[in-house]
């Protein structure tokens, strides 16, 4: 019901997006509050809090930290996992959308939600396969990542800091923010050093953000992995030495200086 | 592209202001100290991000400082003094003028020192300003004085000062840049929080390897590389087999060992002598050695010699001496410490040991690092290479918490230095102040003959004590401290013990006290053990006078705490954005390995209630009372400007005041000089910090580099540029051991001669956590213990709007395998038992957490009513604290004794000693037990809020096609 835009030969689209990084990402939320705290005086402003005090506080986030395990017993997993709008190529929320409310800018490929124009009728919401969407129950219009427009273009920010919030943020440098429709630029770079990823791609939206895979753990570190061993001197008594000291004899003649 | 951006579908405003003022000061969401700016619009908050340019943080900010408007804006705050007019506990008062409150507490206070000043207690919670605190006590004349350190982190500050001069927790860090192998173990997240996950980034895109060692597999440990499930408890055993295995394979750094630490000194061993175990000594006092080039005993800090390190030799008096690395291989070599040993205490695989043994020599043997830096040792000798060995260290409170702490945070200072990774490139680096002597030469005040009325002590109540002459105890052994802090209960009690504050000043014992003074520490809920109790101690009455036993409490909170109803005059505090502070090198600085700095607050905005900045009220009442320093010779009062004024004009000793930076009439001095009247201008210039960069000649080796060693005296960190010699063996833990064998003047009572013998080991030992001896394994099968959550910080995130959403509530973990032997399924309702008492909570299962221990988020459960939350929210009726089932007094002696909680060489509360049987809890109403009558609220507006639309007014106005719709302001 709502077009995308047109689509661009490859490699001329600008295609703005996060990379985010699940071998460093411990899940301390700073990357979901301070997401709040930026947002809720921004562009979305507020992201109101319902019950703030009560006994049912819920409120508005653009993006949530998920800690789940995968697998069973000690080779568990915890993982924790930020989820927020991937602003997707193909994305299901704007085509949905009865009012064009829900739109994909042709700049950069931002998913943005015009709320003069939303009417709150969540169809959004239930197309979004990744739980992306946010409905504010008080102004009664959806609301979303903005991938902070307000600070990415801003000129009363300094230009090195024109970054998502969650991006400038993250004390595990876990978030990246770039160009993924450039292969040249800083996090296309990451994602094929890393092995980006992208979430669901049989749903065949093609979410621009990527997730990094946990590197390889260095579980077995050492020259001889599983079952190594320190070799044990052998401590049978010398000739000669006092009973029980035979231990401490290749300590005997080192030659040692203060 | 600029300015308002026309998109077809509506119009953006891509470059909105973001304030029309930006201020920078220092987080307070926790204890890290970040560097942060606050951006204001028309005197509100809008945003508050990361300086960028701050040491500590470097513009990251966590989710708790990405919080602080909501905690700012809390509707839990106070708003005005208040006398209690109900019953303690009941929360009901009326609101007084400051001058009124004042004069109360000024009036009562100055009779309590005319009369007998140890009868005010004054104790300190999550405070950064004990700098000030402990002086004020001092000058007050009481040694009562302590702030939390006892609680959380005493055993790794004694541990390590006593060991290398230097600690773990935010006093020393991980070469992050350099380390090849790091072991984290029982780290919290709420000091160095930002610094930690920033290195443990770094140190992951370098490919170093991650080792946690923690009983749960959460935060930090979710990324390691390999998580090492320790039961909790038994981290030395498990530290102390990896030096079995490393001595047995001759994987040590003898060279280090000599040139750096005490294992070449001389030991006297002479069983039954009142010097047995004691360093031999020459004339001056000096350490001796067996100099292997003249083969003759030798002054041990000579540069020239060449030490032995094994076999026993004779005295100039004939009688026999042992070296103390012979002891410390001795005794770690026997079989008793190896891994299979280890792996029966510490539930890790003895294959498993071997194999972190064996890499962690191949890090630090193999992988040497060579920096091409020349530097001078303490001798002078100049080297033209920085050698490291890249293995790195670091544990806090999973450490900390057990009554086995302090040796086993010995035993892994231990491993570093056999290693010879302390201050090297790739190991554990000190932050200045540290290294310091082994341990500091401060010593406790408040001896029976240093207590007297209208006088200051002569010193600082809180010290170092090296031998029975520095315990405060009378002729009878009688503790002198309220929380009998440096008796022989607890003779290197250096924080104090303010867990046994209240339950002592209740029984009366030692003595009965007339006033306790406390700061922010929610003593009546998450910062005591034993919280039913101490509710019942603080509301308790005696019976013939009908007097509180605990006669009067004042307090400061800035927030409608668990604590403030059971006190008597409330002193509202501020935020942390209304006030000015220091974190000042003669506290808990925010240095960095490289240089030391430090940090101001200021008030970014003024308080809109009748509250006032605690340090600013201390620095008052301390010149109602008359006390010396802060009082002039008229009687005027010394600092009317309150804190500003005293942290610009206080100095400590000539030209060494709170704040290092920009000291000296021009602020062209930095470290030492004169008062500046312009400092608190200078630093907010430099956005609220002062930081110095060491050259690199001054970074590694700081216990004997001699530049850096003489530049650390000539700021007053130490007294001398001596090297500082790391103590493999600990001398003043033999000295204790010697007075509890009946040596020397003063000796330890009769009942506690075999404890004090068992636990001063002059070498770290393991023993199993006191809950768990005496068959409390067999009764309690499992370990209780708690994590702190990112997210929160203690009792402060549930206030917050936004943090509340994160964690509402908390359930208690069990391992799934485990849970399922004993029948216990996924949101189960069970109770949990101690000795002491039993909860009723609910259990999630999960798969990362050791098989024989439970756990819980940290100070989530709330008490119904508290701060101003809605009395039937989820942190009352669902959360809990473990609290209630840990008492603070371990199960009696046959003699009817009971000893405290804690380690038996610090006083550190052994939190996580907690051992509990779980058992199903019948299906009845879902809410935890125990519940609380609800505390009544300050703030009905609060509690009803239907909505909060924080920041509805920065709504960038956007020129829109159609008018705004609804209204959402």
């Amino acid at each position: 019901m709502t077009l995308l835009p047109a689509r661009k030969p490859q490699g001329q689209e600008v295609k703005l997006g996060l990379v985010i990084d699940l071998d460093t990402c411990v899940g301390c939320h700073a990357c979901a509050v301070n997401c709040k705290e930026w947002n809720t005086g921004g562009h979305s402003a507020p992201l109101p809090d319902n019950n703030p005090y009560g006994t049912d506080p819920n409120g508005v986030w653009f993006n949530r930290i998920h800690t789940f395990e995968a697998g069973q017993g000690t080779d568990s997993r915890t993982v924790h996992f930020p989820r927020s709008c991937l602003h997707c190529e193909d994305a299901a929320c704007v085509t949905v959308c009865p009012t064009g409310a829900s739109y994909k800018r042709e700049a950069d490929g931002i998913v943005l939600v015009n709320e003069d124009a939303c009417i709150g009728c969540k169809l959004c919401s239930w197309a979004c396969p990744y739980g992306a969407r946010e409905y504010d129950t008080d102004a009664g219009v959806m609301k979303k990542c903005t991938l902070c427009i307000d600070r990415i273009y801003n000129e009363n920010i300094p230009e090195d800091e024109r970054v998502p919030a969650c991006v400038s943020t993250c004390p595990a440098s876990a978030r990246h923010f770039g160009d993924l429709g450039d292969p040249e630029s800083a996090v296309s770079q990451l994602v094929a050093e890393r092995g980006g990823y992208e979430l669901m791609p049989e749903m065949g939206y093609k979410p621009v953000n990527r997730y990094l895979p946990p590197r390889a753990a260095k579980k077995n570190q050492g020259p001889s992995g599983v079952g190594a061993a320190l070799s044990r001197i052998a401590t049978e008594d010398a000739p000669g030495a006092a009973a029980g000291s035979g231990k401490f004899l290749r300590w005997v003649d080192r030659v040692l200086s203060r | 592209m600029p300015g308002d951006f026309l998109d077809p579908q509506e119009r953006i405003d891509l470059s909105p202001i973001i304030g029309d003022e930006t201020k920078t000061t220092t987080c307070y969401m926790c204890a890290c100290r970040c560097g942060i700016k606050v951006h204001l619009r028309e005197g509100e908050i809008r945003y508050i991000e990361g300086n960028k340019d701050h040491p500590i943080n470097k513009g990251v900010l966590c989710g708790k400082g990405s919080a602080g408007i909501m905690q700012h804006y809390s509707p839990a705050r106070l708003t005005k003094p208040l006398r209690r007019v109900g019953e303690r506990g009941s929360g009901e008062f009326e609101e007084i003028e400051w001058e009124e409150a004042l004069t109360i507490v000024a009036d009562r206070m100055k009779k309590i020192r005319a009369d007998d000043p140890k009868k005010l207690a004054f104790f300190t919670g999550r405070d950064q300003s004990q700098a000030l605190t402990g002086w004020w006590a001092s000058q007050f004349g009481t040694p009562n004085h302590a702030a939390h350190g006892g609680f959380c982190s005493v055993n790794m500050a004694a541990a390590g000062l006593y060991s290398i001069g230097g600690s773990f927790w935010e006093f020393g860090e991980p070469d992050w840049e350099l380390t090849e192998y790091f072991m984290m173990f029982g780290v919290a997240e709420d000091h160095d929080s930002n610094p930690i996950k920033m290195g443990l980034s770094t140190l992951k895109a370098r490919g170093a390897k991650f080792v946690s060692v923690n009983p749960v597999k959460t935060g930090y440990s979710a990324i390691a590389d390999e998580w090492i499930g320790v039961r909790p408890g038994s981290d030395g055993a498990f530290v102390l087999a990896l030096i079995h295995e490393l001595l047995h394979a001759d994987k040590i750094d003898l060279d280090y060992l000599v040139r750096y630490t005490n294992a070449p000194w001389l030991v006297i061993k002479d069983p039954g002598a009142d010097d047995d175990g004691l360093f031999a000594r020459g004339a001056d006092g000096e350490p001796l050695c067996w100099d292997q080039n003249t083969g003759q005993i030798a002054d041990a800090r000579l540069a020239g010699v060449a030490p032995a390190v094994v076999g026993e030799y004779t005295l100039d008096d004939g009688r026999t001496a042992v070296l103390s690395f012979l002891l410390m291989a001795d005794r770690y070599m026997d079989m008793n410490y190896g891994p299979e040993a280890a792996a029966l205490k510490s539930g890790v695989a003895a294959n498993h040991i071997r194999r972190i043994a064996a890499e962690l020599a191949e890090a630090a043997f193999e992988k040497e690092i060579v920096l091409d830096v020349e530097w001078t040792d303490w001798a002078g000798r100049k080297q033209d290479k920085m050698i490291g060995r890249p293995v790195a260290m670091h544990a806090m409170r999973g450490i900390s918490a057990h009554s086995n702490g302090f040796h086993t945070c010995r035993a892994i200072h231990l491993l570093q230095m056999l290693l010879g990774t302390i201050d090297v490139p790739g190991g554990f680096r000190y932050k200045p102040p540290f290294p310091r002597p082994c341990p500091p030469p401060q010593k406790p005040a408040g001896r029976p003959d240093q207590v007297n009325a209208n006088t200051p002590l002569p010193g600082p109540p809180l010290g170092f004590p090296t031998g029975p002459e520095d315990l405060l105890v009378d002729a009878d052994g009688t503790p002198q401290r309220i929380d009998k802090a440096f008796s022989w209960e607890a003779p290197i009690s250096a924080h104090g013990m303010m867990h046994m504050v209240i339950t002592n000043a209740w029984k009366g014992d030692p003595y009965p006290i007339d006033t306790l003074f406390m700061f922010m520490a929610n003593m009546a809920w998450n910062s005591s053990m034993n919280t039913s109790g101490v509710m019942d101690m603080l509301t308790d009455r005696n019976e013939e006078t009908g007097e509180y036993k605990i006669p009067f409490i004042v307090y400061s909170d800035a927030f409608w705490s668990e604590t403030v109803p059971y006190c008597d005059i409330i002193l509202p505090d501020t935020t942390y954005l209304e006030r000015w502070d220091a974190v000042s090198m003669l506290d808990r600085p925010i240095c960095s390995a490289d240089g030391p700095a430090d940090a101001i607050r200021q008030p970014v905005v003024e308080p809109d209630r009748d509250v006032r900045p605690f340090q600013t009220v201390l620095i008052d009442l301390g010149a109602r009372i008359g006390l010396p320093g802060l009082t002039n010779e008229d009687g005027s009062p010394k600092y009317p400007g309150g804190y500003s004024d005293y942290l610009v004009n206080h100095e400590r000793m000539p030209g060494i005041g709170t704040l290092a930076g920009w000291r000296g009439e021009n602020g062209d001095s930095h470290g030492t000089g004169a008062v500046n009247p312009n400092q608190l201008d200078r630093y907010i210039e430099n956005g609220c910090f002062w930081s110095h960069e060491f050259p690199e000649n001054q970074r590694y080796f700081k216990h004997a580099n001699r530049d850096y060693l003489e530049y650390a005296a000539s700021m007053g960190w130490i007294g001398s540029s001596d090297q500082i010699v790391l103590q493999v063996y600990s001398e003043p833990m033999q000295r204790f051991r010697l007075a509890a064998r009946g040596h020397g003047d003063i000796t330890p009572p009769d009942e506690h001669k075999a404890r004090v013998e068992a636990y001063f080991d002059p070498l770290p030992t393991w023993y199993r956590p006191f809950e768990s001896q005496d068959g409390g394994e067999d009764k309690y099968p499992f370990f209780a213990i708690t994590q702190r959550p990112m997210a929160m910080y203690h009792s402060w995130g549930s206030q917050n709007a936004w943090l509340r959403q994160i964690h509402t509530s908390n359930r208690l973990y069990m391992n799934r395998f485990q849970a399922e032997l004993e029948g216990i399924e996924d949101d189960d309702w069970v109770w949990v038992i101690s000795h002491h008492s039993r909860i009723k909570v609910q259990v999630r299962l999960m798969e990362g957490v050791e098989r024989n221990t439970v756990w819980t988020w940290n100070a989530i459960g709330k008490r119904s009513g508290a701060w101003n939350l809605d009395p039937d929210s989820p942190e009352a009726k669902k959360g809990f604290l473990l609290n209630h089932v840990i008492s603070e007094l371990l199960p009696p002696k046959e003699s009817g004794f009971r000893y405290s909680n804690s380690d038996p060489v610090t006083g550190q509360a052994a939190w996580y000693d907690l051992r509990v049987r779980i058992e199903k809890a019948e299906a009845e109403e879902e809410i935890t037990l125990p519940q609380f009558d609800a505390q009544p609220s300050t703030n009905n507006a609060s509690v009803g809020q239907r909505i909060l639309r924080y920041g509805a007014r920065f709504k960038p106005k956007r020129p829109a096609k159609n008018p705004a719709k609804g209204d959402n302001s």
